[in-house]
């Protein structure tokens, strides 16, 4: 008997996940179509292409934290890191002084180690002082922030360089063939992240230790080093939206990148990551950061929202969104 | 010596001025200033603008002595303030994270003689504050709002709201209240909290959504460096003119400058904490009186005066 019931189930679970993989997609085009209703402007090619530009830095950043999520970890420091590493990166550039590509390249050089580096030095914390990574990097979001505060002096960091400033800009504001860079930036970012996540031992090891630290560490799993790595890959990964971010303002702000953790682990999260751990998806975390991006541009663009409110409205969509998915996997 | 000195103050108001002021010359004063740490570009200012004065001061006020602490938020402060009057302060000059946590704090000092001067957000209860150096919100919101009148006479503008906050609500309203009866119309408003990425992102959808804006009112300059930048992007040749306000530096350069885009600026000077300051010590070193409460005006910045509310060195 057991024989007959076994297969079915385990078909239908398998069935049951790819509608979970797919229902951030579903949502997503449900918001478009609301938004179609609700203000025709909202389908112009300029305002989708504003929003999807304007959530390649959650994305960016988001993806890292599918990997740190699935891994069964945490990081609260990447809004904190991204201010720290547009700072720095600005006071390398203002300081080499130059304004060809030479310089830049530098500066996205060190943007980049940095990253990794605060990277590396939460991963170290987390697995070598056996410290929960909510304290860990609830710890170093502090630390982060103060630096560029002080190295602010309260103040902005401004890209000096008038000549570099518009050498750089293009990078948030050009395109090739009518696609902004910073979404190409992202699909890169994201396909990589796919290919690492899903087609390598890595990719299998960080699932695994996600959804079983002890039976992964009795496999064979190198639990420290799977781990340690999530982190720095996160912290390439705020390195990056940094190099997008910076060419935007050409500036950082002790208010820079705050709440950014936040949003991205709402945008793992609504992209069908399990925050528990052990499940990662890497093409539903970009969807979910798309998601929050175009749930705030409908607030502005709608008419009858109170400014009082859009907070409220913002949370319940984004709610209801969520209940969407569920009803879609569990209907069938 | 020093402490009956001032409890006599205290107790003799306005003639105390001459008491204080006959015995000064002997003796050392110790203010203590706490404020807010430099977590954004005001604050930063803050900091700035009280560490000048407090060399100014000690320079200009023999025997002066001035303690300046800043700290994070508000449980900080109120430690800041128990570390301070545990250092014998005769005068103690704050700049609140918030009015209503410190009355009763600020109350248990004042009963212990100390000259209390409140700068920017007033006490619950204003007994308790000697001196009160205020910005003015309404007046802030009402300075721009009549420049927009005067300026653009009609037309379309989109407002940025800062943090809903009471400072950011009499700002709106008196600026609403303003435009009454002209020709010149709110058609939007929206929270960008203060922040340039916020701003730049509600700029880039009052952009979308509105196809004729005859200009911005930021209504602070972090949020108008933002806009502007999205504007940038749009190419959108409509909007005449952004008017910030607070008076950061990188802005009022460009008023100077006689930028098109950044014509004016309404202030909101950091460096209120100074007058504050000036005054307190005033108090113990002149015979005039000093106790009150001072509103600094909102002015408008244009490019005439532009000049006076420049501080290149200021991190704000």
């Amino acid at each position: 008997m057991t024989e007959t019931v076994l297969p079915t189930r385990a078909e239908k679970r398998k069935f049951a996940i790819d509608m979970r993989a797919l229902s951030p997609f579903i949502a997503l085009i449900v918001l478009i179509i609301a938004g179609a209703l609700i203000n025709p402007d909202f389908l112009t090619a300029s305002n989708l292409l504003n929003v999807v530009t304007r959530s390649a830095f959650i994305a960016i950043i988001a993806v890292g934290a599918t990997f740190v999520i699935a891994g069964g970890g945490l990081d609260l420091s990447v809004g904190s890191m991204a201010a720290l590493i547009a700072g720095v990166m600005i006071l390398t550039l203002n300081n080499l002084g130059g304004g060809d590509v030479g310089t830049l390249a530098i500066g996205l050089l060190a943007a980049i180690a940095l990253g990794a580096a605060c990277g590396l030095a939460n991963g170290l914390i987390v697995t070598f002082g056996r410290i929960e990574p909510f304290i860990v990097t609830l710890g170093t979001m502090g630390i982060f922030r103060s630096l560029v505060i002080w190295l602010a002096a309260g103040g902005t960091i401004t890209m000096r360089n008038f000549e570099l400033r518009e050498l750089y800009r293009p990078v948030y504001f050009g395109s090739i063939f009518g696609i902004p860079y910073p979404i190409i930036a992202f699909l890169v970012v994201a396909a990589i992240g796919a290919l690492i996540l899903y087609r390598t031992s890595f990719g299998r090891h960080v699932v695994a230790l996600g959804s079983n630290e002890d039976v992964a560490r009795y496999s064979g799993v190198p639990i420290w080093r799977v781990r340690t790595l999530t982190y720095i890959i996160q912290g390439i990964c705020v390195g990056i939206a940094v190099l997008v971010y910076v060419p935007r303002l050409g500036s950082a702000t002790p208010t820079t990148g705050l709440l950014w953790e936040l949003q991205a682990i709402t945008a793992v999260v609504i992209g069908g990551t399990a925050l528990k751990g052990g499940i990662g998806r890497v093409w539903g975390t970009v969807v979910g950061a798309v998601i929050l991006e175009l749930v705030a541009n409908i607030m502005v663009l709608s008419n009858f929202v109170s400014e009082f409110l859009v907070g409220a409205v913002q949370g319940a969509i984004i709610i209801i969104a969520m209940l969407v998915q569920r009803s879609v996997h569990r209907g069938r | 010596m020093k402490a009956t000195v001032l409890k006599f103050a205290l107790a003799a108001g306005l003639m105390a001025g001459v008491a204080t002021g006959a015995t000064a010359q002997q003796k050392n004063v110790t203010i203590g200033v706490s404020i807010p740490a430099a977590t954004h570009g005001w604050t930063g200012g803050v900091v700035y603008h009280a560490q000048e004065t407090a060399k100014q001061l000690e320079k200009g006020y023999p025997g002066l002595k001035v303690i300046v602490k800043t700290s994070p938020d508000g449980a900080a402060q109120a430690n800041a303030l128990d570390d301070l009057t545990s250092q014998k302060v005769d005068a103690l000059v704050v700049l609140p994270f918030n009015s209503d946590e410190l009355t009763n704090p600020m109350r248990e000092i004042k009963k212990r003689g100390t000259f209390v001067t409140i700068v920017d957000r007033g006490l619950k209860d204003p007994s308790i504050q000697d001196i009160y150096v205020a910005g003015n919100n309404p007046e802030f919101g009402r300075v721009a709002g009549k420049y927009f009148v005067d300026n653009l006479k009609q037309g379309n503008v989109v407002v940025f709201r800062g943090i809903p906050t009471v400072i950011d609500e009499e700002r709106v309203t008196n600026f609403e209240k303003a435009l009454e009866g002209s020709g010149v119309k709110v058609i939007d408003k929206q929270y960008a909290n203060w922040n340039r990425d916020d701003a730049f992102k509600v700029m880039q959808d009052y952009l979308a959504k509105h196809p004729k804006i005859d200009a911005v009112w930021a209504s602070d300059d972090d949020m108008a460096l933002g806009v502007m930048e999205a504007i940038r992007q749009a190419k959108r040749e409509d909007i005449k003119f952004v008017l910030g306000g607070a008076g950061m530096k990188d802005i009022v350069k460009r008023v100077m400058d006689g930028d098109k885009m950044t014509p004016a600026n309404v202030s909101y000077p950091p460096s209120m904490i100074s007058t504050a300051m000036g005054v307190t010590a005033a108090q113990f070193y002149t015979n005039a009186p000093m106790r009150g409460t001072y509103t600094l005006n909102a002015e408008l910045i244009t490019k005439d005066n532009a000049k006076n509310h420049y501080f290149p060195n200021s991190p704000f």
